[in-house]
């Protein structure tokens, strides 16, 4: 099974015959359980759980706010990679140093802190509810929140592949007479897609899944502020074990399909 | 500003710095956004917590409960984090010190949890070990219980971060190839040693970066040990499902307060981070120059 590159190393069977038993024992027999307990539906009983309007209401916010996140971090993560590779000045290490705080920080912290500044009579939501609209609460909060957890994702895959990038080519584009935006266009968005790609789809992921910074913020209504996790829990209140599975082998195939998208992507972007 | 009169040169300085305007715009934007993005959050919390004075502050965070919490939370921390950075090191080590077959599928693997929802993360140990689970009955019969219980949570806590480690070691090992080891073996080292002295110093700085962001997200996590935890209040509550207990029972100050604590824990950890990144950074600069 192995050729080694080095054959003086020792540690091979042991190193993974190590990583492939505690990958197994923690992640992926549990997984796989997960699997075997939903078999014990038919197909259309697994079907009827999963498509009630109840839970495609879920799926629909769950996936959408996400993608929503991930497009705005798209745009504003580069952006802030791109001040922080490209400018110097006062307090950019302060910035970049707190780029990470949504890491760092607990999401539950995330999430009451949030919810604080948009509620209603919160610091921010309260100029919302003078405009007429309300943040905390509705589809937008969530976005907010899947914003902010998600935020060092695409900054953190952009920035080292832009610091990379030699100025040399930019001002010879420039010198040649290309205007700022061809350069963008033709320099700076070919060398920099397949870094957003993965920094996109990781702060996807990351938001379709995520549960604590969300719960407080979104209001939790059936039909309107339910995203997927939640559910997964409420079912499992109600001891509803096999919907609960259902909901999450359904999470888990829609999210692999997506990402294995964005992979195929990728790949043809980086091999044409 | 395009004359045809601007030299080369000033165009080529243009395209560096971007004109004064966009460049000034950006910058700002980058403020703004960190201004009201992230600092007011912070400064949310902590002005909540403190609403009703220091003692209050205090009360909350010094009361058994929040104690008992703190305890659970560096309990479940201590666990999981020594033993993936055994697994780190381990899952690591395979990846970048040899090629074999199916190396790929094993990275991606290792990063699995990373797209698995916390919520799944405690479901499936509910499945496994929960009264109607698959070792459920034996369990039972035994009297040892695991869901709703500390080793659920650590369980759990181990599942979200089981990545952690080894995604930081395998592109740093990678890069620093196998010679050095090789050489260590040539003169005399066996295994054991090779590892110590070579390699343990080699990795040094991008394994303490691991475990810094390993320890964060342990502290912190809370979809998957909400679900195993059963949330027995004093007992099976871990700080961040305290502050959730807190909140509901809309005792919203201490609530905040211990956010606080979790807030100077998580800013800690910042700080820790940042460190041990310069020290890599500097390694690196300085293996260039070699």
């Amino acid at each position: 099974m192995s050729r080694r590159i080095s054959p003086v190393i020792p540690g091979f069977g042991l190193t993974l015959g190590y990583t492939l038993v505690y990958l197994s024992l923690i992640v992926l027999i549990p997984l796989a359980a997960m699997f075997v307990h939903a078999a014990q539906l038919t197909w259309d009983q697994f079907w009827a759980i999963i498509t009630a309007p109840r839970v495609l209401a879920a799926l629909q916010l769950s996936f959408g706010t996400a993608f929503v996140a991930a497009i705005i971090n798209g745009v504003i993560g580069t952006v802030l990679a791109w001040v922080l590779v490209r400018y110097t000045f006062p307090g950019r290490k302060v910035i970049d140093a707190m780029i990470d705080l949504p890491f760092a920080l607990p999401t539950a912290v995330a999430g009451i802190a949030l919810t604080a500044l948009y509620a209603p009579n919160g610091w921010i939501g309260q100029f919302a509810n003078d405009l007429g609209f309300k943040i905390a609460y509705t589809p937008m909060g969530i976005t907010l929140a899947l914003t902010f957890v998600t935020l060092p994702f695409v900054v953190r895959t952009v920035q080292p592949v832009l610091a990379d990038i030699p100025r040399e080519i930019e001002e010879a584009a420039a010198c040649l007479g290309a205007k700022p935006l061809q350069v963008f266009r033709y320099i700076l968005v070919p060398a920099l897609l397949p870094a957003w790609l993965t920094g996109f789809a990781l702060a996807f992921a990351r938001g379709v899944g995520e549960y604590g910074s969300v719960i407080f913020i979104a209001g939790n209504m059936p039909f309107k502020t339910e995203i997927l996790p939640l559910l997964i829990m409420v079912k499992l209140d109600q001891y509803d074990y096999t919907g609960a599975t259902a909901i999450g082998v359904m999470m888990l195939v829609v999210s692999f399909i997506l990402l294995l998208i964005i992979n195929l992507i990728q790949r043809r972007i980086e091999k044409p | 500003m395009s004359s045809s009169t601007q030299s080369a040169s000033s165009v080529a300085n243009a395209a560096r710095r971007g004109s004064p305007l966009s460049r000034r715009l950006l910058i700002g934007f980058g403020w703004l956004f960190f201004t009201l993005f992230l600092l007011l959050p912070l400064l949310i919390v902590v002005s909540q917590g403190l609403k009703m004075g220091v003692g209050t502050f205090f009360d909350a965070i010094l009361e058994p409960d929040a104690l008992s919490a703190l305890k659970l939370t560096i309990i479940a921390v201590v666990i999981s984090v020594p033993l993936n950075v055994v697994f780190g090191v381990s899952a690591a080590w395979c990846v970048s010190k040899y090629s074999f077959r199916g190396k790929s599928i094993l990275v991606t693997l290792i990063d699995l949890p990373f797209s698995v929802s916390p919520v799944i993360a405690g479901l499936v140990y509910v499945l496994m070990f929960g009264a109607q689970g698959f070792f459920g009955p034996w369990l039972q019969d035994h009297d040892i219980q695991i869901v709703f219980a500390l080793p659920g949570i650590v369980l759990a806590t181990i599942f979200v971060t089981v990545p952690f480690v080894a995604r930081e070691l395998i592109p740093l090992m990678q890069e620093q190839g196998t010679q050095e080891e090789e050489a260590a073996r040539l003169l005399g080292a066996n295994g054991w040693q090779m590892f110590w002295h070579v390699t343990v110093p080699n990795i040094k700085w991008g394994l303490i970066y691991g475990v810094v962001l390993c320890t964060a997200r342990a502290m912190g996590e809370f979809g998957a040990v909400s679900v195993v935890s059963g949330h027995i209040r004093g007992v099976t509550n871990t700080l961040p499902l305290h502050v959730e207990i807190l909140y509901n029972e809309y005792n919203h100050v201490a609530a905040f307060a211990v956010a606080t604590l979790l807030l100077i824990m998580a800013l800690f950890i910042l700080l820790l981070k940042q460190w041990s990144e310069s020290r890599i950074n500097r390694l690196r600069a300085s293996a260039a120059e070699e």
